[in-house]
């Protein structure tokens, strides 16, 4: 499993995008998503296991993922976080 | 009580009238109705209307606590009149004020305060948005009974049939002599026509004219006739013209609304009413207005010549009618610049009040005889009801404006909007809340596809030859969810005392109550 070093951001707070913000957890503590979202009374749920899922297949660990919403499709979303995983794990 | 629609209804609502149920398009009151009228009164010779203020107004008409008054919105977000008015009722320090007005915009938020220290305590409009929808949807019992909400036709039918009692309308009006004629096709804060103030004026039992335009001579044409109107008070501005009427409304640029336009206008060539003499609504929404272009393309090519129009009337449309592609035009509100000289040059672009245009009760209203009506809604389900009063968040943030009405009267009604809208898709299963019952409501074209309504196989047979997109509305909701998946429904409070507001159908029955959403 991998973890990120530092901070990082990608995406935009605009319609049908979302802001992602990753950073280091504790060792341990595994992966935590907050979630703001225009959508969270509809797809909330689905939202916060999406970035879960999607953490997980990109194989990282004790991260905080913040996800600011405006209506993002799944594949805009899988893509902020992969995106922002990969460069708060960069060296 | 279940209505037609399928909505479990309360048999009582706190603060209201017993509702009959909706029962369908065209039914009959179960006891003939007579129409209301207001109190006559002497009018003295030489008599001079004309007051200093709004606070000697209110004094003259002897309004106090408890009674109705009535607002028209054709200053639309530009409107002034509103909070003078009640600006000055609540430095008298009346209370338990009713606003009965046709329809509230953003720039009526200023009621919070007034709802607030009880001023204001019931509302009835046709729309409500802003903070002020926002905070009546989630504070219900701020008000003693919920807001009443009416469409255009239906607020004339209940003026007339004295449903609405009115004891004094503030009508703002752009230009007036000091009899009391008026007209809102001259002045600083010209509104083109004034078909909501009309009917006011001839019901309410007393009549307060507000201007920014008090001529020496004599208003004519009127819309508003002296004989109706008892005070007249001159003030400063009535009205942001910026906000009252833009500049002719643009045809779109947005590639969504402009496809919808082109499969709208696709609909109507292939719908068979596209003949010479058919009539037309196109509403001043982005699409509707493209769909104006687009016709205009098809009538030149096909050389059919409409007959008449009917709104809401934009520049788009008073140009078509300029131009001679349509014999006459049938103005309530007038939407820009534009369209509002051409109902002051353009004799054949004719104002009409609220009644004349949509009531339900009258031999009949110009609608009845529509063919073509293009209408938007914030969602559809799959048995064609329309919602466009609440949002997906349940919030109150529209108009039932003339929806119902047209969509029953006309011979064909097209709901024109995007499937999706940012990630919500707007074919649901049930409306949040019906405005408009899906027995009026013909054809839904989106984005990604048109759905015909099964009881018309008549125009599903005419569009097969149009080669559009043919879907039933079970697929175009399928379509949907597997772009974004199925959207949790939100929660509403089931107890009857968080209704913050009914909907009446044009008819004056219970179509739908608002609930607050959890």
């Amino acid at each position: 499993m991998k973890t990120i070093r530092k901070e990082a951001s990608v995406g935009f707070v605009e319609s049908n995008d979302a802001l992602v913000t990753v950073r280091p957890n504790a060792a341990g503590q595994g992966v935590t998503v907050g979630l703001t979202s225009s959508v969270k009374r509809q797809y909330g749920e689905h939202l916060e296991n999406l970035v879960l899922e999607t953490v997980k297949a990109a194989g990282y660990t004790d991260v905080h993922v913040e996800v600011q919403d405006k209506g993002a499709w799944d594949y805009a979303l899988q893509a902020r976080v992969v995106a922002a995983l990969n460069r708060g794990g960069a060296e | 009580m279940k209505n037609k629609v399928g909505r479990e209804l309360p048999e009582q609502i706190y603060g209201l009238k017993q509702y009959r149920p909706y029962e369908g398009l065209f039914v009959d009151p179960p006891t003939p109705v007579r129409m209301a009228g207001r109190t006559l009164r002497v009018g003295r010779p030489g008599a001079n209307k004309v007051l200093a203020s709004l606070e000697e107004a209110i004094e003259a008409t002897g309004l106090s606590d408890g009674m109705t008054i009535s607002f028209h919105h054709h200053f639309r977000d530009g409107d002034f009149v509103n909070k003078l008015v009640m600006t000055a009722i609540a430095a008298k320090g009346l209370k338990d004020i009713t606003i009965a007005t046709s329809s509230l915009n953003d720039c009526h938020d200023f009621l919070i305060d007034y709802i607030e220290d009880g001023t204001v305590t019931a509302i009835e409009t046709s729309g409500l948005r802003g903070k002020l929808g926002a905070y009546l949807t989630k504070n219900p019992g701020k008000l003693k009974r919920p807001v009443i909400v009416r469409s255009h036709g239906g607020r004339a039918r209940a003026i007339e049939s004295g449903e609405v009692k009115i004891d004094v309308a503030f009508m703002g009006v752009p230009t007036c002599d000091r009899f009391g004629n008026a007209t809102g096709r001259e002045g600083k804060s010209a509104c083109g026509a004034l078909g909501y103030a009309m009917l006011d004026s001839r019901f309410a039992e007393q009549v307060v004219l507000v201007t920014d335009n008090l001529i020496e001579g004599y208003v004519f044409p009127y819309s508003i006739p002296h004989t109706d109107v008892n005070y007249i008070v001159p003030v400063e501005a009535i009205g942001d013209p910026a906000g009252i009427a833009s500049g002719i409304l643009k045809i779109t640029k947005n590639p969504i609304q402009l496809l919808l336009a082109e499969q709208a206008a696709k609909v109507i060539e292939y719908s068979g009413y596209f003949k010479p003499g058919f009539s037309i609504q196109l509403g001043g929404g982005g699409s509707a207005l493209a769909v104006g272009r687009f016709i205009r393309e098809k009538m030149v090519k096909q050389n059919i010549k409409g007959g008449f129009g009917v709104g809401g009337v934009t520049g788009v449309f008073s140009n078509l009618l300029e131009e001679g592609f349509f014999e006459i035009c049938y103005d309530t509100q007038t939407f820009d610049t534009t369209a509002i000289k051409s109902l002051k040059e353009n004799p054949r672009h004719v104002e009409m009040s609220s009644s004349f245009y949509a009531n339900p009760w009258s031999a009949g209203p110009i609608i009845n005889n529509l063919d073509v009506v293009i209408l938007g809604a914030t969602e559809v389900d799959l048995d064609f009801n329309v919602n466009v009063i609440t949002n997906s968040n349940g919030l109150l943030m529209g108009a039932s404006g003339g929806h119902s009405d047209i969509a029953a009267a006309s011979k064909l009604s097209i709901i024109v909007m995007p499937l999706i809208r940012g990630r919500l898709p707007m074919v649901r299963d049930r409306v949040q809340n019906i405005v408009t019952p899906g027995e009026s409501v013909d054809v839904v074209v989106t984005d990604r596809g048109i759905a015909v309504n099964p009881r018309r196989q008549d125009l599903v047979d005419n569009l097969r030859k149009s080669g559009l997109k043919l879907m039933t509305i079970e697929e175009l909701q399928a379509l949907a969810h597997r772009y974004i998946g199925k959207p949790k429904e939100i929660a509403l409070s089931s107890d009857d005392k968080d209704i913050v507001a009914v909907v009446e159908y044009r008819d004056g029955t219970l179509i739908d109550v608002i609930r607050k959403p959890l």
